[in-house]
């Protein structure tokens, strides 16, 4: 151990990981909040009725609200399979 | 008029019954008529904290279900003048806590002259914890500088925002306070622990104290004492602080800094290495 060790912090900075990880997911999470309680039952619903007519992915199919002022869009955006 | 100071974190152990006995004991030795009221339907613990235990005969549940009036089941504590605990059911019934029930009982401490209600929430965001919630006028956020903590108090702001009686009935919002607890000085200086701004870059509200991680906490626990009243602790500085700038009161902020190595211990060290 050098003299100036002394006069050094040591950092192991797992803080700013905390830091870094806790501001993206709750970013992530806050903007979640704000969507209606039935997007997930909608999204199962429209899997449901989408699967009988073409087989389709559970994570090809996304549901989201958008929000501009006073104006509320609802999205859906299905991807199906490519033909074959 | 009264007002309801909601204690509460999502997350438990975080030292929600510990600051609700240490702010409600504080604002009465401010000289304010308080009761503290355990939401924490099942889990009485409040009693054993302010060390009332003995004395509990009727609860919060008994006097919602009309088994017993007000003034037989708040316990007057016996250090502090204007200092009420209204204790909690041990019952299993998590759902004995009724909205009117409640409303009730709040409304009629107010006309008893009460002039803050305490309630110290139960963890979780079940019924007991949300009925708190829903009551409050200003809540009071406990929160361990670790990640798990952090998050939820950020679920609970978003709870508050959305659900508490002032959001649905569109009033003034609920006013937060940030009360940061279990903090070490030395570990945020190792780069181990969130820092203060930290913690409040991500919630974002206004801080009422920062009370360091301290011995005294498990030791007033064990007397069931609230620590506030160890005034040689810095746990119990920490909180009269915190009390008198929830009073609006400016008091710098203390303990935050690594207690200082003298030569000799540095020295010490070098030789030990």
């Amino acid at each position: 151990m050098s003299f100036l060790d002394l006069f050094r912090r040591r950092r192991d900075d797992s803080a700013a990981v905390a830091k870094e990880r806790l501001q993206l997911i709750l970013a992530h999470e806050r903007a979640g909040r704000e969507d209606p309680d039935f997007l997930p039952r909608l999204q199962k619903d429209l899997l449901g009725v989408i699967s009988r007519y073409v087989p389709i992915q559970d994570d090809r199919l996304n549901v989201s609200v958008q929000r501009s002022g006073h104006a509320a869009v609802l999205e859906i955006n299905i991807e199906l399979p490519p033909r074959g | 008029m009264a007002t309801v100071i909601t204690v509460t974190s999502g997350k438990g152990g975080v030292g929600k019954t510990t600051s609700s006995a240490a702010i409600g004991t504080g604002l009465a030795m401010r000289g304010h008529k308080t009761v503290i009221i355990d939401f924490d339907v099942g889990l009485r613990n409040l009693d054993l904290i302010m060390g009332c235990e003995r004395r509990v005969v009727f609860d919060f549940v008994n006097v919602i279900n009309g088994e017993a009036n007000l003034s037989q089941a708040l316990i007057k504590d016996k250090r502090i003048d204007n200092l009420f605990i209204f204790p909690t059911s041990q019952t299993r019934d998590k759902d004995a806590l009724t909205m009117q029930g409640v409303e009730k009982v709040l409304t009629d401490l107010a006309s008893q002259g009460f002039e803050y209600i305490v309630c110290d929430s139960p963890a979780g965001i079940e019924h007991g914890a949300i009925t708190a919630l829903y009551f409050a006028d200003e809540a009071v956020i406990v929160t361990n500088p670790e990640v798990s903590s952090v998050r939820d108090s950020d679920r609970i702001l978003g709870i508050l925002a959305s659900k508490s009686r002032r959001a649905v009935r569109g009033e003034a919002p609920v006013k937060e306070h940030l009360l940061i607890t279990r903090f070490s000085p030395t570990r945020v200086e190792r780069g181990e622990m969130l820092g203060i701004k930290d913690v409040q870059d991500i919630l974002a509200i206004p801080l009422m104290g920062v009370i360091p991680e301290s011995m005294a906490v498990l030791k007033a626990s064990n007397t069931g004492t609230p620590v506030i009243l160890d005034e040689q602790s810095e746990a119990g500085q920490a909180y009269k602080d915190a009390v008198g700038r929830f009073l609006g009161e400016q008091r710098p902020l203390r303990f935050l800094e690594m207690p200082k190595k003298g030569l000799f211990q540095k020295i010490f060290k070098v030789a030990a290495s």
